[in-house]
């Protein structure tokens, strides 16, 4: 069902893990659908110096999460912003039909963790989705005078 | 590891099906000889069926599977009685074959009441009684669930509904797919009026199924046409294929009680190696009350294809939920009644083993699971190591 690349991906993910001090956490899912993706990036002079994730969901979705990272690390935020999950999808070699909506948004959770470091999004979105015993919160915590500091220089 | 799922065609099934495919090809309706050879392996079948569930040949049609089984049941139980009442009484742990034929019959003016679970997936029969109102005039509880595994007391839910039916007419339907091999199917034990089954679940044929009807039965007739099956579904049957089903129903209860003896000692084994090696899981469905042949465990954390998948690349077959709904993408309707979180239903898998398991399959199961769930769990966001 799955392609070699997808397989392989999902057997050697790149890039598991998270960053403590992350300049952007971007968190997409829902626990309706199954999956849930988090993606932590580290910008240093305009570029995705370090990318990392966690994925709660089946073997699409970390391949997926696993695929975005290696396509985006050492790029420029406007390079990582133009890749989407189609793309991504294409890389892997194709996902099987029901797997492209659910599973699929790796690429989103990638957007969403620069729209946080761009201060498009506030704090409040790296809440987590689940109740107990997830440790979303991950990197920075929700430590205010950090999250001052991750405004984006000018 | 899939037992449940669907089981391969025995040999020795495979063997009593073929001449229907070549040399005794004629139609059973026909006055042929080789119709007549025909005609005699179809009541033949039927008598071999009608002693293992201890009823009349007359009372057990043949049909195209589980799913036809059930919809026939109870759409024709429902339309006889739809002049006395138009209440359905079921379970909301129910086969979709069921759930979503109650659906379906609530397009046609049916009120349906979906019975809830407790967290091992047993239908109170307390809830039950409360459930039966003078509309009433069907009931359809299955005897053992497909994911979970869980034993519901049918025979005492069929006592207690006739007699709150008074001399009225309640049908009570039973799905048994998951039963043979594993539990009693003497349908006067249990006390249905109708009762379904499906053959590839017992090493028969895919495409063949039964619907066992007692005699006096209100039924209302869904596939109309011409006369087969005692007017109760019309179409050529599938000779071979029912052949093939009385050949494995025959087998399988033979080897019944050895057969849930092996199964139940390798769950167990099963079920103490994970629940003891793994930190966070959880047994779906009852202890004692349970399948011999079923294992349902939850895996925090992580999401249950991921599981699946890595399993697969090691040889070993398993389902997240039942087989028909994983591409559904939705969590399992079964594990959400028990009450557990989404997440937690993600991650959960069923082992359902048959007579080919051996405790060496339990022990590499064993070797290898600790190992793939940590790795999963090392990649989870909503796992507590992230802390």
């Amino acid at each position: 069902m799955y392609s070699d690349t997808v397989l392989e991906h999902f057997n050697n993910p790149r890039n598991v893990g998270f960053i403590p001090d992350a300049d952007g956490v971007g968190l997409i899912g829902s626990s309706i659908c199954g999956d849930m993706i988090k993606i932590f990036v580290k910008i240093k002079d305009n570029r995705i110096e370090d990318v990392k994730f966690q994925t709660f969901g089946c073997g699409a979705a970390i391949a997926t999460s696993s695929m975005i990272t290696e396509m985006v690390k050492g790029k420029t935020i406007e390079e990582a912003r133009e890749v989407t999950n189609e793309m991504v999808a294409e890389a892997l070699g194709g996902l099987p039909p029901g797997k492209m909506h659910c599973s699929n948004l790796a690429a989103d959770a990638m957007h969403k963790a620069l729209d946080e470091y761009e201060g498009r999004v506030p704090h409040k979105s790296r809440a987590p989705l689940f109740k107990k015993g997830e440790g979303v919160r991950g990197g920075r915590g929700e430590i205010p005078s950090e999250e001052m500091e991750r405004k984006p220089e000018s | 590891m899939d037992h449940a799922a669907t089981t391969p065609v025995h040999p020795i099934v495979l063997e009593a099906m073929l001449p229907y495919f070549s040399k005794n090809f004629g139609n059973p309706s026909g006055i042929y000889p080789v119709a007549l050879e025909a005609r005699k392996a179809l009541d033949d079948a039927r008598s071999t069926v009608a002693e293992v569930l201890g009823c009349g040949p007359g009372e057990v049609v043949f049909t195209s599977g589980g799913t036809e089984s059930d919809n026939a049941a109870l759409r024709g139980a429902a339309f006889a009685l739809k002049g006395k009442g138009n209440h359905i009484v079921t379970s909301s742990i129910e086969h979709k074959a069921v759930l979503n034929t109650c659906h379906s019959l609530e397009e046609f003016g049916f009120k349906v009441t979906h019975l809830p679970v407790d967290r091992y997936g047993l239908v109170s029969i307390y809830d039950l009684e409360k459930a039966i109102n003078s509309k009433t005039i069907l009931v359809s509880i299955m005897v053992a669930n497909n994911e979970i595994g869980t034993i519901e007391p049918v025979a005492g839910f069929v006592k207690l509904v006739k007699e709150k039916a008074g001399g009225k007419d309640i049908v009570f339907h039973t799905d048994a797919v998951q039963c043979p091999g594993a539990l009693d199917l003497d349908v006067n034990k249990l006390g249905v009026d109708m009762l379904s089954l499906s053959a590839h679940k017992f090493q028969g044929p895919k495409g063949v199924g039964i619907l066992y009807i007692r005699d006096g039965t209100p039924f209302a007739t869904q596939q109309t046409g011409g006369a087969q099956e005692g007017n109760r579904r019309a179409g050529t049957e599938n000779v071979a294929g029912i052949v093939g089903t009385a050949t494995a129903l025959r087998m399988v209860a033979e080897g019944r009680e050895s057969n849930s003896q092996h199964c139940q000692r390798l769950r167990d084994r099963l079920i103490k190696g994970i629940l003891s090696q793994i930190k966070d899981t959880r047994l779906n469905g009852h202890r004692t009350l349970r399948l011999p042949n079923n294992v349902n465990i939850s895996f925090q954390y992580i999401e249950g294809e991921s599981i699946l998948l890595n399993l697969d690349l090691l040889g070993i077959a398993a389902s997240s939920g039942s087989a028909c709904a994983s591409e559904a993408e939705e969590p399992s309707h079964v594990l959400i009644a028990l009450g557990l979180p989404p997440e937690v239903a993600y991650g959960s898998l069923r082992f359902s083993l048959g007579s080919a398991n051996s405790e060496k399959d339990i022990d590499y199961v064993l070797s290898v699971l600790p190992s793939i769930v940590e790795r999963l769990r090392a990649m989870s966001p909503l796992a507590s190591t992230n802390e």
